[in-house]
């Protein structure tokens, strides 16, 4: 007997700094302008995706010592352009990214619970951490956490954001006029948390929101990682290229949901993903490959080698081979700021194993770093990228995706235009929302459910 | 008629939950059940932009509600529990076009940082309306919900003891601090930092990009901003202050005060102390304006506003009183005490309507038409910015202006 199919989860990263958005595009525009959001959230709506999504970075990046500027440099305050956007939106999901480190669990479970209200339920927070003294030097308590407590601040941070979450049961508020009686208890929304990171207590001040917590995503490849997203989180994004990959990352997350009493469908698994469509797959793939010209230029190669090789290569010509010398080891890293630098765990290996690739195919430096860019791209027709994506998902590599156009603001367009039709048509998308808030879209509980389905069990 | 040379007047409103009077929330227009609703915000924001306001402030706070200055009161028949004011003004934003939006920041427990990108996203998605109110909190009950610092007990009495003006002075040099981290950054990125150059792969001008490298005693903040200049250049930043020291921070620090004078005297003399402090400042030639504060109870006849006051306080178990003043009576008479204090040197009035379902509403629809008719009030919305509403033009980038003359 055959499953019956998965429906699809997806949802619109809006790009901008990162090296997928092409901002030299004639039809690249505004990367901060409100205008921009909002058109980029309404397609996402239109579409009946589940969320849109943004990332964080909360210091400009350098290397070398020097501000970046190769690629689309500054962003907006996650909280206030989710909050705007909740007012030109009506279903859509509002994900932001928010560091635990450089925030206090009561500020960030207010702006969360605020978001809430204000979206009518359609919040969600992807916690991520940091260690980084870089970034610490914008913020009071500096960047001084130790890094191997960085997930136990995070775990203990999300842990007291839930308690604060929970202080408000949701029935306190009787506002009755003839009476008098405001408040049925006067200790609502009183907490007391005492930890290793957090020793606070009083009384949380946002009563309990549409979704009583909002949706937690979480990001994060390592053991460490997925074992917080199995704990706590609604889903995690992942990063990979392959199917098989992709099936080993699902089976290995999903598999760690039992001994914390969660079914495995209680954690989505959505990896980012980008995409190029074109009329028939040929002129998808010439279109791509122009895409990742734009995307990586001559300094952007070397500068990119320079995460690996943590030296000052700008002495290399891009079109020719790559360095011979090996890769600064040290800690005191050239590039600050980049997610990415950590993807390479062991440069030395990364080295060797990109010389000898780009020898045996004849590859130039920027050549290298073309071919090398292992992100998950579907490139095709749109009824090859539809098949493709569905084939993943029921496949059991993903739950869905998280798509990252390399246009801004319009560059999700085509996809909702074109994919999200056949998608429908396929019975694997939905052609409705079936519910106000996010965890409608995402098939997940509301806690109180949760909580009671716990008790009764 | 009043003189044609006197400038009109700026009017703001302060909304905070249903109203300022305790009991306003069991009006029948108060909809106490809406107030955590986007919806019950955006109909009080539309009703000022009608009145064709300044701007509304957002009151907030770290805390529950609580009618002690220094504690909770644990009081269940009053309005407890609200949202961010940062992320209510971001919701309405897109909903208005042209009033000004300040919601309230606490300087005391968060990062400048995070409040400068902001308000700056504030000033983005409502091109170039966005201002902020600095407030700063010395309550120990506050202080527990961060775990990082205690603070001693706290009265209105114990302030007014030296040791009390030690306190505030540091609160308040603190406050200053984060208010100056908050403008570096604006800052940080000059107005064309963004180059786009196709030719040599440079989305950015790196030299138009400046580290504000600020040290003071609570904090340390590097730079730049994540976030690029705002459409105002400068956000409108605002305090309430009522006595010398605020006073200061209002003269140094910020683009308007709000100060509680009990009559015009004592209006003439706290202008007077701040154009002082102002001079003292090296700001004497910036437009600072010093907004009053009235509490403002408004009826078509003064006996009806009395009489439901007193059904207010009735209701409250106690007779209502506030830091500002309290104006009871007609638009007229409103009108009246307005031009009076005007002529003692306050540039605007920031009114706090004792019930926002009722004295919002009299204030657009009755007050305004009355001030217009003294050719006192704006006949339409005259700029698209809230510093251009008042009056205040685009500051210059320090940087740039610093890069420009090295």
């Amino acid at each position: 007997m055959s499953k019956p199919l998965k429906q699809i989860h997806l949802a619109a990263h809006f790009p901008g700094v990162n090296n997928t958005t092409v901002w030299s595009d004639p039809a690249a525009g505004s990367h901060i302008e409100f205008s921009s959001f909002a058109h980029f959230a309404r397609t996402a709506e239109r579409a009946k995706f589940d969320f849109l999504f943004l990332a964080e970075g909360l210091r400009l990046r350098e290397q070398g010592g020097k501000i970046y500027d190769l690629d689309v440099v500054g962003r907006p305050d996650t909280f206030t352009i989710l909050a705007a956007l909740a007012a030109v939106t009506e279903h859509l999901g509002l994900t932001g990214t928010i560091n635990s480190t450089f925030n206090e669990p009561y500020e960030v479970a207010r702006q969360f619970a605020s978001l809430d209200h204000l979206s009518d339920g359609r919040a969600a927070w992807n916690v991520v951490t940091s260690w980084d003294a870089f970034t610490g030097e914008n913020f009071r308590r500096g960047g001084f956490l130790p890094q191997d407590e960085r997930y136990s601040r995070a775990k203990e941070f999300l842990a007291t954001t839930q308690e604060l979450f929970d202080s408000w049961h949701g029935d306190e508020i009787v506002a009755d006029q003839a009476t008098g009686t405001f408040l049925s208890d006067a200790k609502a929304g009183a907490f007391v948390h005492q930890g290793q990171h957090f020793d606070i207590q009083g009384q949380f001040n946002v009563p309990r929101s549409p979704q009583g917590r909002p949706v937690i995503f979480q990001a994060g490849d390592s053991d460490e990682g997925r074992e917080f997203a199995a704990a706590g989180a609604d889903a995690i994004f992942s990063r990979y290229s392959t199917l098989t990959e992709g099936q080993a990352f699902y089976t290995d997350v999903k598999s760690r949901l039992a001994k914390y009493g969660r079914r495995s469908d209680q954690l989505l698994i959505l990896p980012a993903a980008t995409f190029v469509l074109g009329d028939t797959d040929a002129e998808a793939e010439d279109l791509a490959k122009e895409v990742r010209r734009q995307q990586v230029s001559g300094a952007t190669a070397i500068k990119h080698l320079e995460f690996v090789w943590n030296r000052d290569l700008s002495s290399y010509d891009p079109d020719g081979p790559l360095p011979d010398i090996d890769p600064d080891v040290s800690d005191n890293h050239i590039s600050k700021g980049r997610a990415q630098v950590r993807m390479y765990r062991d440069p030395l290996a990364t080295a060797r194993e990109w010389r000898e690739r780009a020898e045996a195919n004849g590859w130039s430096i920027r050549d290298l770093v073309i071919e090398t860019g292992n992100r998950q791209a579907f490139i095709g027709s749109p009824s090859t990228v539809a098949k493709t994506i569905n084939d993943f998902v029921q496949a059991d590599a993903s739950d869905g995706f998280i798509l990252v156009p390399h246009i801004t603001p319009t560059g999700l367009d085509p996809f909702a235009d074109k994919v999200v039709p056949l998608l429908q048509e396929q019975g694997v998308f939905r052609t409705e929302y079936e519910g106000p808030t996010l965890r409608d879209h995402l098939g997940l509980a509301h806690p109180d459910d949760v909580r009671e389905e716990r008790a009764a069990s | 008629m009043s003189s044609t040379s006197v400038p009109p007047l700026h009017l703001a409103v302060a909304l905070d939950g249903t109203g300022w009077h305790p009991a306003s929330w069991r009006e029948p227009v108060a909809r106490p059940r809406d107030l955590l609703t986007a919806g019950y915000w955006a109909d009080l924001v539309a009703e000022a932009e009608r009145g064709l306001l300044d701007f509304v402030t957002f009151e907030d706070g770290l805390g529950l509600q609580s009618s002690h200055y220094g504690e909770l009161d644990g009081r269940t028949d009053q309005v407890r529990g609200r949202l961010d004011a940062v992320l209510i003004a971001a919701r309405i934003a897109p909903l208005t076009s042209h009033i000004g939006l300040v919601p309230t920041v606490v300087s005391t427990h968060t990062e400048p940082f995070h409040i400068s990108k902001a308000i700056a996203t504030l000033d983005y998605v409502s091109t170039g309306r966005a201002g902020l109110r600095v407030q700063l909190s010395a309550r120990p009950h506050e202080a527990d919900h961060f775990g990082r610092r205690t603070f001693p007990p706290i009265s209105l009495e114990s302030l007014r003891t030296e040791a009390g003006q030690e306190r505030l002075a540091e609160h308040f040099d603190e406050a200053a601090d984060y208010v100056e981290v908050v403008r570096r950054l604006w800052d940080s990125w000059e107005d064309d930092a963004e180059i786009r150059d196709i030719a040599t792969g440079r989305f950015v001008d790196r030299d138009k990009l400046h580290y504000v490298d600020f040290e003071g005693r609570h904090f340390s903040v590097k730079g730049p901003s994540i976030t690029p200049r705002p459409p105002q250049g400068q956000p409108i930043v605002s305090s309430l202050a009522h006595q010398t020291i605020p006073y200061r921070l209002v003269a140094r620090a910020t683009d308007v005060g709000y100060v509680t004078p009990h009559d015009t005297d004592d209006a003439r003399a706290i202008v007077a102390e701040i154009r002082a402090e102002q001079q003292t400042a090296g700001r004497a030639d910036e437009l600072l304006h010093v907004f009053g504060d009235l509490v403002v109870f408004l009826d078509d006849d003064e006996a009806t506003a009395v009489a439901r006051r007193e059904r207010l306080d009735a209701l409250a178990g106690e007779p209502y009183t506030s830091d500002a003043r309290i104006f009871t009576g007609t638009p007229a008479q409103l009108a009246d005490l307005l031009q009076e204090l005007q002529e003692a040197g306050l540039t605007g009035f920031r009114l706090r309507p004792a019930v926002a379902g009722h004295d919002l509403p009299a204030i657009t629809q009755k007050l305004v038409p009355e001030l217009q008719r003294r050719g006192a009030f704006r006949q339409a919305y005259e700029a698209d910015t809230l510093r251009g509403l008042l009056g205040l033009a685009r500051p210059a980038n320090r940087y740039a202006a610093a890069a420009a003359t090295a």
